[in-house]
């Protein structure tokens, strides 16, 4: 199944798969792959689990961070730090953006300029009243919206995230999805929820057995025609 | 019809330990010296009737200094070790680090004392030159084990400092903490002990009670170090550590501040490690080479290979009775093999046997038995027995738990299901110990025995620092080949990965 190609084709091409092998070490995940992300593509990969979408999403953020891009990542296993609190692991989304000593000192004791960065975002997110908590004590959306809290604050063009509103409720989820519009240009997310994908992205792109089998505007696809990527 | 090939499985690498042991025995020295060992026995007993508190009039400063010490010495250790483990991967750092950590903390308190004396700073240093060495290590290998991927995903141009400080140090935080408490523990046994060679801790007092022949005091200085250790649970705290090392300075301070001879630190570093025949030597005279040749004929022919083989027949025998202590000995913790009450007993006397430091255990034997490699064979077998019977039985007592509901009990449930399960653990365990049962048979030579710590301890005493060095890489060398040998039988049972690290690092838990 092929479509024509959904943004306008003045959009730059900002990153390419050409008919690319993608896995892990000896592991082959991708055989070839052939796939183009432009900028201001609200992109929703598909698939079951196992079906390549995590594999695609780093293959992406090394090519993105590596060509100098300003990216932003939500993994799927969050990588957090359990030790630290939520505040600390949003901050790290901008550990780049100061010297070792600034940065130490903040992590003994935070500064107030940076605590007034995080604390809108931690409220948006709803994790105001957990702050200054170690991650390790907290739940699991509360952990994902912490992974979520840090790509934000980390800024840029461009977010990538696996799964990011797996673990919380439907609510939730639409109003964080709305804000990871509201705040990037261009999204790649993998996402669970087909309806989800649908409303919120304007390309899906299915994934079925690492390979790539449906590659359409959400507008011109229905539940129905995204039924067989779960089925067999 | 190709040749049989002996197989290497767990039948007959026990059968090949016992066989060594066994061919070993004629060579072994073996003999009870003493001529009433049970004189001295009841009299030791006797003491511990009647322990004479009071006559120890230096008892209090003796605890205090021994704390001190080991205090000092840990944080000391502690603090260089994460700094030579945050440059691990720099092979000479690492080498550093091996070289500090082989050399036993006895040797290091014999060798610092030539420059400078039984002082403050031979106690701190002599604890912690080799525990910086083991903090390398173990804070090195958690540091590489913590969770990486939140370091992976750091944005890029993320400082190295920076990076660390978020997205290592916290993930090795806990653990590291925790071991740096055990290490405590640990830093006061290795107090207590290098008291036997002079300084002014526990083990000093011991000595000389002993050598006066005050059983009383003797028992007093034990109960006390006892007391010490058992309670340590209750009063070494994390929280409380800055303090104690406050304090601690503040002993070390008072005991004045009486600056060494710097001419003879000077000279200890440039010219007493020197091999003698080339101090200030023409090196390019026939005569200096013969000489040099004559001081290698000495160290090595006559003192190491002796104080070697000497080494190796005490470690040998050591392992077969520490097999049997620990095979046997674990049944003692176990309720449901000798009872509740028994259990209770068991773990008593295992306590005090593991938590004894072999070396004073070591010398406790030999007050008894007189000079010879028996007492220290067994003072060796139990220490390191007890450790592994402890581990054992641990496991032994939880397993115990989850057997069938009809399981046997007693004898039979020993023989059946606790040892044929525990048997692949116990060796593990056994080959992992076996390095250490080498390195501390060559310490216990210090006592008389004729085992390589006999020759440093000689040499040093003498003032030969050259061959003391020499000797003492001999030994580091020789712990090294049984090193690698214990690897390779733990990798060919497949045991290593039984028990896990944490086992090993908390040998003594």
């Amino acid at each position: 199944m092929s479509a024509p190609i959904p943004s306008p084709p003045a959009a730059p091409v900002l990153a390419a798969f050409a008919d690319e092998r993608l896995g892990y070490g000896e592991r082959v995940v991708f055989e070839n792959l052939s796939l183009a992300v432009r900028a201001g593509e609200r992109i929703a990969l598909l698939g079951r689990s196992g079906s390549g979408k995590s594999t695609l999403i780093s293959a992406l953020y090394r090519r993105l961070a590596d060509a100098g891009a300003r990216v932003a990542l939500v993994p799927q296993d969050h990588a957090l730090v359990p030790q630290l609190s939520v505040f600390h692991n949003i901050y790290m989304g901008r550990l780049d953006r100061h010297g070792a000593l600034y940065n130490a000192l903040n992590l003994i004791r935070p500064f107030r300029r940076e605590r007034a960065a995080v604390a809108p975002l931690a409220e948006e997110l709803g994790l105001a009243p957990e702050l200054m908590r170690p991650v390790e004590r907290l739940s699991g959306g509360q952990r994902q919206r912490t992974a979520v809290g840090r790509a934000f604050f980390r800024g840029g063009d461009i977010l990538l995230a696996d799964e990011p509103v797996s673990a919380v409720d439907e609510t939730q989820a639409r109003r964080i999805l709305e804000s990871m519009a509201a705040r990037f240009a261009t999204l790649v997310l993998s996402l669970h929820a087909v309806d989800l994908a649908l409303e919120s992205a304007d390309r899906i792109i299915g994934l079925k057995a690492s390979r790539v089998v449906v590659d359409a505007p959400a507008k011109a696809l229905t539940r129905g025609d995204l039924d067989g990527l779960y089925a067999g | 019809m190709p040749p049989r090939r002996l197989a290497l499985t767990r039948g007959n690498v026990c059968l090949l330990f016992v066989g060594i042991a066994v061919v070993l025995v004629p060579f072994a020295d073996l003999a009870v010296a003493n001529a009433n060992p049970w004189a001295a026995l009841s009299k030791f007993a006797a003491g511990f009737l009647a322990p004479d508190f009071a006559a120890v009039s230096d008892l209090g400063r003796a605890v205090l200094l021994t704390l001190a010490f080991a205090v000092a010495g840990v944080a000391l250790g502690g603090a260089a070790g994460f700094a030579l483990a945050l440059a691990s991967r720099s092979r000479g750092v690492r080498g550093l680090a091996t070289t500090l950590r082989s050399i036993h903390e006895l040797f290091w308190a014999l060798l610092l004392m030539q420059p400078f004396g039984p002082s403050a700073l031979t106690g701190v240093l002599a604890i912690a030159l080799p525990y910086a060495g083991i903090f390398a290590k173990v804070y090195g290998e958690m540091l590489e084990e913590a969770d990486r991927r939140p370091a992976d995903v750091l944005p890029k141009g993320t400082g190295a400092v920076s990076a660390f400080l978020y997205a290592r140090l916290p993930l090795a935080l806990a653990p590291m903490k925790v071991y740096g408490l055990y290490r405590v523990e640990c830093g006061i046994r290795s107090s207590a002990v290098i008291g036997f060679v002079g300084l002014p801790t526990l083990g000093f007092e011991l000595d000389s009670f002993f050598r006066q022949g005050e059983y009383g005091a003797v028992a007093a200085i034990l109960l006390t170090y006892y007391l010490l250790i058992g309670t340590i649970r209750w009063w070494m705290r994390a929280k409380l550590l800055p303090l104690y090392f406050a304090a601690a300075l503040a002993v070390l301070l008072s005991l004045g501040t009486v600056s060494p001879d710097w001419a003879n630190v000077v000279r200890v570093f440039t010219v007493d490690i020197v091999p003698a025949p080339l101090r200030g030597a023409d090196l390019f005279a026939p005569a200096t080479w013969a000489a040099l040749a004559a001081w290698l004929k000495i160290v090595l022919v006559d003192q190491a290979a002796p104080g070697l083989v000497a080494t190796f027949v005490v470690t040998q025998l050591t392992l077969v009775v520490m097999g049997i202590v620990a095979l046997g000995g674990f049944a003692l913790l176990v309720r449901n093999v000798v009872g509740r009450i028994g259990a209770r007993a068991g773990h008593v006397v295992l306590v005090v046997l593991r938590s004894t430091p072999e070396y004073m255990l070591a010398y406790l034997a030999l007050q008894v038995l007189g000079p010879s490699m028996l007492p220290a064979v067994i003072a060796l077998g139990l220490h390191n027995g007890a450790i592994i019977a402890h581990l054992l039985g641990r496991e032994g007592e939880r397993l115990s738990q989850t057997l069938r509901p009809d399981a046997p009990r007693g004898l039979d449930l020993y023989g059946y299901e606790l040892v044929p399960r525990l048997f692949g653990p116990f060796l593990a365990y056994a080959c992992y110990r076996w390095e250490i049962v080498m390195r501390e048979s060559a310490i216990v030579g210090i006592l008389g025995v004729a085992t390589l710590g006999f020759f440093i301890d000689s040499a040093i005493a003498e003032i030969r620092l050259d061959r003391a060095l020499v000797l003492i890489a001999v030994t580091v060398a020789a712990t090294a080949a049984i090193d690698f040998v214990s690897r390779r039988i733990r990798a060919g049972l497949a045991l290593g990965a039984f028990g896990g690290v944490a086992a090993q690092r908390f040998p003594a838990r």
